[in-house]
C-alpha cells in the first residue's frame, strides 16, 4: 500500500519539473520564474491546489507520441489571496515553450468553468509560443474554447492577464477580451503577428519589443494596463489588485478595516487650484488625498495621461476614480481618454464598484485628427458607459466643466446621484473669451465692450452657482471637506438600487 | 512703544518678526506681492498691504510703496527683515523724511560698513584685527615678493575689480609670488579690463565665524557672543551653530570686543554682525559688517534667550539697552539648518512648486531639548520662482553641541516634505558626518567633503537593523489588515509565514536581513536573525504608525527614531540620516525568487535631456548631428535668477534639439533627444 502512495509522490514530483532542470534554468536566466513559481508568489503560502497535473497530450503526428511531459504546459488550480479564493492557469514555457494543444486548452478551460461556476476570479498567467503546431486545428479550436469562456465570463468575475513572456497569435485573444492585462517589462511582448512575419509581408523592420513591448502596449496602443519591473514585483502587486477587486458581480467590493478617518479635513486642498485659470494642477494629488491612506492603484497610467482612471478606498472600500488630468493637455477629452475612461466606468459598473468623478475638462479637443479618428463615436462611449452605469456615482466639480464634456463627465444629467462642485467651479458652455466672441461678434472692433462683457461673463457664467441655483449640482463645498463629503455620499448610496429596462443588450457605439 | 509696525518683507523673516511685535501687543502690517497673495505672513499679520508684481524689483524692492504703505496703514515703524531693503542706507533716510521709524542701524552706519574698502579701514582704525596686508596697487611683482616676505606665507594675489576666483592666486613661497602676480594681473585685465591687483595673507583652512552686536541710541553696545556658519556652499551659508567649537573664551572675548569696539566707532544702534574669517590657530580677521538681522540669528537667541527682534524693535523706539555684557550668558549649543527648494541629487538645482506635503517635526521645548522652525510657509502654500527658494530654519538646542547635532538630526528626520525637491537628505547626512561631529570645520567643507556632489547614503552597519525593523513592523501592520479583508473563504484560515526578509536597497547591493515580527503589549518585537538564521538581536519597536502616515516615530529600544516611509510598488522608500532605500518585506520564498530577478540598468542618463526646474531657456550649446561627451555642456537654463548648466551624462549623438533660447520651459520639458 505504501508504495503506491509513494508512486503518486513520485509521479508529482516528474510533473513539477515541468519541462526538467536545463529548461528551468534556462527560464531563469532569461529573467522569469517558472509557472509554479510564479503561482506561489502570486497565492497565499501553501493555497494552491492544482488540478490536471497528469494530463497529457494526445498528438501522435510529427514525433509528437514520444514526447510527453505531466501537465502539458500549463499549470492550473486554484488557491487564495489574502484569504479569497482565485483560479489561476499558468503557461509553462518549459514544456513545449508553453504552446497551446487541444488538452492543454482543456485545462484552461476547466478552470474558466470552474471560477465561473463559484463566481471567482481567474488569473491567467502568459508565456508561451502559441499554438503547438503540431496539432493543427486541434489546438486552434481548442483557443476558441478558451475565448468563448472569457466572453461568458466577462462582467460576472474579474479575469486579468499577466503577460510574462511571449504572447503571440492565437495567445493574445483571451488576453484581449479580459478586464485587465499588465506586463512585465522588457521580458514580455504581446502581438497578433511577430517580426517574422511583419518582415515577409509588409517589409517593415522591428524589434519585438518595438513591436509589442510593454511600453509600446501601456503608452501606444493601451492593450496593456499596466507594466512591472520583474515578476516579482507584478505578481506582488497583482495582489494588491485583487484586495480591489470584488470577487464577482453580485458580492460588491471588498472591505478591511481603514485606519483614516473618513471625516479627515485636508487644508491643502484649499489652494490646490491655482488663481490663474491656465495653470495646472495635479488631479492626483486630489485623488491621494481623498482616499483611505493615500492609497491609490492606477489603471493605465501611461496611457491617455490626461485622464486618470483607478481603485482606490474610502472607509475601507473600494471606489473607482475617473479624473480629467489638468497637467497634460490640460485635461482635455480626446478619443484615447474617452476610451480609457469608458472602459474603466464599465468594469467598475459591471462589478458594482462606485465611481467617484473629480472634474475639470476645457471641453473635447478640436481638429481633424480628432474627427477623422472618430472623437464623436469615442467621446460617446464615455457618455454612454456613466449614462447606463446604476452604481453609486458621485461627482465633484474642480473647476472647468465646459461645454458637452460637462454633460459627459458624469453630469446630474446623465444619471449621477450626487453632483459636488468647489466654488473654483465654472460650469458654462464655453470659457468667457470664447462666448463673448460669438455673442458680441458685433462688437469685436471695441475692445473695451468686449472686455466689459467677458467680465460679465465671467462673473455670471464661470461659477458653481449658476448650475446650483437650477439643483445641477447639489452643494457648493469647500474643497478640505471633500474626503468627509464623498464619504458620506457613499455611504448614503449604498442602498441605491436602480433597473435598466429589460433588453438583449445594449448597441454600445464601438 | 509702536502700536503698529509694518514688515518690509515676505517669507519666514516677516513671519518672525510677526510674531515678537505680536508678543510685545504690537499691531503688524505685512507688505505682498501678487506672487504672496496667500503667503503665509500676509495671513498672520493684523493687516497687509498689495505692493506690486511678483518682481523683487516692482515691489518689495521699492521703498516709496513701503512708505505709502505705512501712510496708508498708520504704521509707524518699519522692520526691513534681511534682503530687500534691509541694507539700503537710502531707505532709512527716505522713511525719515516721512517721520517713519527704521527698526535698524542709523544710515551713516549703513553707509561705513557697506563698502567693503571703507569698512576695512573703519575697522582697522578701530584697532579690529584684519587681514595683513598691502591695500594699494602693487607695481610689480618684486614689490609684490617684499610685502609677501613681511606678511608671511601663504599669501594671495588678488585683483582689485576680483570676485568669481578670476584674477586670484596663492604663493606658498616667495618664488611663487612673481609668477602668481603676473598671473593674476593677465588675468584681472581680460576678465575684469582692469589690472590692479594687491596681497594679502591667505588663510589656510578658513572658518566663518561671526560675533552678534546689538546697540542702542544711547551709546551702548555689547556683543551676544559668536555663530560659526563655515558649512557653506558656494558660499550660501547651510549650517550655523552658535557658539563655534573653535573659540575659547578669551578669543571669544577678544572678538566680541572688537565687534563691539567697531560697532561703536560708527555709531551702530540696532542688532548687527562682525563677520571674521578665522584661521585653524584661532587667529582671527575681520571680513565685513552686516547692518541688519541675520538670517542665521535665532542660534544667537537660543543660546542667549534674548529676542533680537524685540530689541531692534525697543532700541528704535529709543529704549536704552537693558542688557549689560554681564547679563549675557552662553547656555548649552544651537544648530540651525536651512531648508532649501533645491534638488540635493540634481546638483542643488533650485527645485519650485506646489508644497504638496509640507509636516514640520513639533516646536517647543522637551526635556533638555528644545526645536524651532522658522518658516513662511505651508501645505498647500507655492516656492515660487521669484524668490529666495529657503523653506524653512530648523533650530535646535541642547545643554551639548553633540546632543543639539544628535536633536537636529531626528528632527530633520520626522521632517516631511513633498511636491518639490529639498535638501533634508543632504542637511541629514551631514548631520552624521564624523568630521562635521567632531567640529573640524572649514568655509571648504562641503566641497572638500562631497567633491563629486551629494549621494544618498546607504544603510550600513546599525542603520540596516534599525530600517529593516521598521519596514517589517509596517508591512506585519499591513499584513494584520489584510487578514479582515471581507469575501474570504470558509475553511481553514490561511497561515502566513512568519519570517520576513527584508531587503533594503544599497548603492550596488541589496541588503537581506531575515526577522520575525510578534505583536507585543504597546509594540512589536522583532526579532533579527543572521544569514545562517541563528537569532541575533531583539528590538522593540513602539508607534502609533499607521498606515498612510509618511513618517515613522517612535523608540527602537531605547532611541527615538524618525523615518520617512513613502509607498513603492511593492516596497516602501525609506529615509533616514540622509540614507534613502527601498525597502522590501519578502517571505523566504519571495525572498529568493526575487534574488533571482535581473538587475536592470537604472534611469539616468536617459535617452533624452529634461529640463530640471521651471525656467528660461539662455542658449542651447549643441545642434543635432553633434556628437558630445560626458560632461559637455548641452544648455543653459535659467531660474530664479541662477544660471544652471545642464551637461552630457555620458557620451552621445545628439539627436534632436527641441527647445530654442529664450524658450520657457517647464519642469521635465523636452530640451534635447540624444540618438
Amino acid at each position: 500500500m505504501k508504495d503506491i502512495l509513494e508512486e503518486l509522490e513520485s509521479r508529482r514530483s516528474v510533473a513539477r519539473l515541468g519541462g526538467g532542470a536545463r529548461r528551468i534554468e534556462a527560464q531563469h536566466a532569461r529573467g522569469k520564474l517558472t509557472a509554479r513559481e510564479r503561482i506561489e508568489l502570486l497565492l497565499d503560502r501553501g493555497t494552491f491546489e492544482e488540478y490536471d497535473t497528469f494530463v497529457q497530450h494526445r498528438c501522435v503526428d510529427f514525433g509528437m507520441a514520444d514526447q510527453k511531459v505531466p501537465g502539458d504546459g500549463v499549470v492550473t488550480g486554484w488557491g487564495t489571496v489574502n484569504g479569497r479564493k482565485v483560479f489561476v492557469f499558468a503557461k509553462d514555457f518549459t514544456v513545449f515553450g508553453g504552446s497551446l494543444s487541444e488538452e492543454h486548452a482543456r485545462k484552461i478551460t476547466k478552470i474558466q468553468d470552474m471560477a465561473l461556476k463559484t463566481r471567482a476570479p481567474i488569473i491567467g498567467l502568459f508565456d508561451a509560443g502559441g499554438a503547438r503546431i503540431q496539432e493543427g486545428v486541434a489546438a486552434l479550436g481548442g483557443y476558441g474554447e478558451v475565448f468563448k469562456r472569457n466572453v461568458v465570463a466577462s462582467g460576472v468575475i474579474p479575469q486579468i492577464s499577466l503577460i510574462m513572456g511571449p504572447c503571440a497569435g492565437g495567445d493574445v485573444y483571451s488576453p484581449a477580451m479580459t478586464d485587465f492585462i499588465f506586463m512585465v517589462r522588457d521580458t514580455s511582448y504581446m502581438f497578433v503577428t511577430g517580426p517574422e512575419v511583419v518582415k515577409t509581408v509588409t517589409n517593415e523592420t522591428v524589434t519585438s519589443e518595438e513591436l509589442g513591448g510593454a511600453k509600446v502596449h501601456t503608452t501606444k496602443s493601451s492593450v496593456a494596463d499596466g507594466s512591472y519591473e520583474n515578476d516579482v514585483e507584478m505578481l506582488l502587486e497583482t495582489r494588491r489588485l485583487i484586495d480591489f477587486l470584488p470577487s464577482n458581480n453580485q458580492e460588491g467590493a471588498p472591505e478591511w478595516p481603514s485606519f483614516d478617518d473618513p471625516g479627515r479635513y485636508d487644508q491643502s486642498l484649499d489652494t490646490l487650484v491655482p488663481d490663474n485659470p491656465n495653470k495646472p494642477y495635479d488631479i492626483k494629488e486630489l485623488i491621494l488625498k481623498v482616499v483611505d491612506e493615500g492609497d491609490f492603484f492606477e489603471i493605465q497610467a501611461a496611457y491617455a495621461r490626461n485622464m486618470v482612471t483607478g481603485f482606490g478606498r474610502i472607509e475601507g472600500r473600494t471606489v473607482g476614480f475617473v479624473a480629467n488630468q489638468p497637467m497634460v493637455l490640460a485635461g482635455v477629452l480626446d478619443s484615447d481618454a474617452s476610451r480609457k475612461a469608458a472602459r474603466f466606468v464599465r468594469f467598475c459598473d459591471a462589478f458594482e464598484i462606485p465611481i467617484v468623478t473629480f472634474v475639470d475638462v476645457p471641453g473635447f479637443l478640436p481638429g481633424t485628427a480628432q474627427e477623422y479618428g472618430g472623437l464623436i463615436k469615442h467621446g460617446a462611449k464615455l457618455l454612454f458607459a456613466y449614462s447606463q452605469a446604476t452604481v453609486p456615482l458621485v461627482t465633484v466639480i474642480t473647476r472647468k466643466a465646459f461645454g458637452g464634456a460637462y454633460d459627459v463627465m458624469a453630469s446630474k444629467h446623465v444619471g449621477a446621484d450626487v453632483n459636488y462642485a468647489w466654488p473654483t467651479a465654472q460650469i458654462a458652455v464655453m470659457g468667457a473669451k470664447g462666448a463673448v466672441e460669438i455673442i458680441f461678434r458685433a462688437d469685436m472692433g471695441d475692445p473695451d465692450k468686449i472686455a466689459a462683457q467677458t467680465k460679465n461673463y465671467e462673473e455670471r457664467f464661470l461659477s458653481p452657482f449658476v448650475a446650483a441655483e437650477r439643483g445641477y449640482v447639489d452643494e457648493v463645498i469647500m474643497p478640505h471637506s471633500t474626503r468627509r463629503r464623498l464619504a458620506r455620499a457613499l455611504a448614503m448610496l449604498r442602498t441605491k438600487k436602480l433597473e435598466q429596462p429589460s433588453r438583449k443588450h445594449d448597441n454600445m457605439p464601438l | 512703544m509702536f502700536s503698529k509696525i509694518l514688515i518690509a518683507n515676505r517669507g519666514e523673516i516677516a513671519c518672525r518678526v510677526i510674531k515678537t511685535a505680536r508678543k510685545m501687543g504690537i499691531k503688524t502690517v505685512a507688505v505682498y506681492s501678487d506672487a504672496d497673495k496667500d503667503a503665509l505672513h500676509v495671513e498672520m499679520a493684523d493687516e497687509a498691504v498689495h505692493i506690486g508684481p511678483p518682481q523683487a524689483a516692482q515691489s518689495y524692492l521699492i521703498a516709496e510703496k513701503i512708505v505709502e504703505a505705512c501712510k496708508l496703514t498708520g504704521a509707524e515703524a518699519v522692520h526691513p527683515g534681511y534682503g530687500f531693503l534691509s541694507e539700503r542706507a537710502s531707505f532709512p533716510k527716505l522713511l525719515a523724511e516721512h517721520g517713519i521709524v527704521f527698526i535698524g542701524p542709523n544710515p551713516h552706519a549703513i553707509d561705513a560698513m557697506g563698502d567693503k574698502i571703507e569698512s576695512k579701514k573703519a575697522a582697522a582704525a578701530a584697532n579690529v584685527s584684519t587681514v595683513p596686508g598691502y591695500l594699494g596697487v602693487l607695481e610689480n611683482g618684486t614689490e609684490a615678493a617684499k610685502i609677501a616676505d613681511e606678511i608671511g606665507y601663504p599669501v594671495m594675489i588678488k585683483a582689485s575689480a576680483g570676485g568669481g576666483g578670476k584674477g586670484m592666486r596663492i604663493a606658498y613661497s616667495r618664488d611663487e609670488v612673481q609668477d602668481g602676480f603676473d598671473r593674476a594681473k593677465s588675468e584681472a585685465k581680460s576678465s575684469f579690463g582692469d589690472d590692479r591687483v594687491f596681497v594679502e595673507k591667505f588663510i589656510v583652512d578658513p572658518r566663518h565665524i561671526e560675533i552678534q552686536v546689538l546697540g542702542d541710541k544711547h551709546g551702548n553696545v555689547i556683543y551676544l557672543g559668536e555663530r560659526e556658519c563655515s558649512i557653506q556652499r558656494r558660499n550660501q551659508k547651510v549650517v550655523e551653530e552658535a557658539p563655534s567649537p573653535l573659540l575659547d573664551e578669551a578669543t571669544r572675548k577678544k572678538m566680541g570686543e572688537q565687534a563691539v569696539a567697531l560697532a561703536k566707532a560708527v555709531g551702530y544702534d540696532s542688532a548687527g554682525t562682525v563677520e571674521f574669517v578665522a584661521g585653524q590657530d584661532k587667529s582671527f580677521y575681520f571680513l565685513e559688517m552686516n547692518t541688519r538681522l541675520q538670517v542665521e540669528h535665532p542660534v544667537t537667541e537660543l543660546i542667549t534667550g534674548i529676542d533680537l527682534v524685540e530689541q531692534m524693535i525697543r532700541v528704535a523706539a529709543g529704549e536704552p539697552l537693558s542688557i549689560t555684557q554681564d547679563d549675557v550668558k552662553l547656555t548649552g549649543w544651537a544648530v540651525e539648518s536651512r531648508i532649501y527648494a533645491e534638488d540635493p541629487y540634481r546638483n542643488f538645482l533650485p527645485s519650485t512648486g506646489r508644497l504638496v506635503r509640507y509636516r514640520p517635526p513639533a516646536e517647543g521645548k522637551d526635556g533638555p531639548i528644545t526645536v524651532r522652525n522658522d518658516t513662511g510657509v505651508y501645505e498647500g502654500g507655492e516656492i515660487s520662482i521669484f524668490y529666495d527658494p529657503m523653506i524653512a530654519k530648523l533650530v535646535t538646542h541642547a545643554p551639548t553641541r553633540a546632543i543639539a547635532i544628535e536633536a537636529q538630526a531626528d528632527a530633520l528626520d520626522a521632517f516631511a516634505i513633498d511636491g518639490i525637491g529639498h535638501n533634508i537628505p543632504f542637511l541629514s547626512a551631514l548631520m552624521s558626518h564624523p568630521r562635521w561631529r567632531d567640529g573640524r570645520l572649514s568655509t571648504g567643507f562641503i566641497a572638500e567633503e562631497y567633491p563629486d556632489g551629494f549621494h544618498a547614503r546607504a544603510p550600513e552597519g546599525e542603520l540596516v537593523h534599525t530600517l529593516s525593523a521598521v519596514a517589517a513592523v509596517i508591512d506585519h501592520i499591513h499584513n494584520a489588515r489584510k487578514r479582515h479583508i471581507s469575501g474570504q473563504t470558509s475553511g481553514v484560515p490561511v497561515a502566513f509565514a512568519k519570517r520576513r526578509i527584508v531587503h533594503l536597497s544599497a548603492a550596488e547591493e541589496t541588503l537581506s536581513t531575515p526577522c520575525e515580527v510578534e505583536a507585543v503589549d504597546g509594540g512589536y518585537k522583532v526579532q533579527i536573525f543572521d544569514a545562517d538564521g541563528t537569532a541575533g538581536h531583539t528590538h522593540l519597536l513602539r508607534s502609533t504608525w499607521k498606515p498612510g502616515d509618511v513618517v515613522w516615530t517612535g523608540t527602537i529600544d531605547a532611541d527615538q527614531v524618525a523615518v520617512q516611509v513613502r509607498t513603492i510598488p511593492n516596497g516602501y522608500l525609506l529615509a533616514h540620516r540622509g540614507i534613502a532605500t527601498k525597502a522590501r518585506v519578502y517571505t523566504e520564498l519571495s525572498a529568493s525568487l526575487a534574488a533571482l530577478m535581473p538587475k536592470k540598468e537604472t534611469a539616468g542618463g536617459g535617452k533624452e535631456l529634461l529640463c530640471p526646474m521651471p525656467g528660461l531657456v539662455v542658449s542651447i550649446a549643441v545642434t543635432p548631428g553633434q556628437e558630445v561627451k560626458n560632461g559637455e555642456i548641452l544648455a543653459i537654463v535659467e531660474a530664479m535668477k541662477m544660471e544652471n548648466v545642464l551637461r552630457a551624462e555620458r557620451d552621445g549623438v545628439i539627436k534632436a534639439v527641441h527647445a530654442k533660447a529664450g524658450d520657457s520651459l517647464a519642469v521635465d520639458a523636452v530640451i534635447l533627444e540624444f540618438a
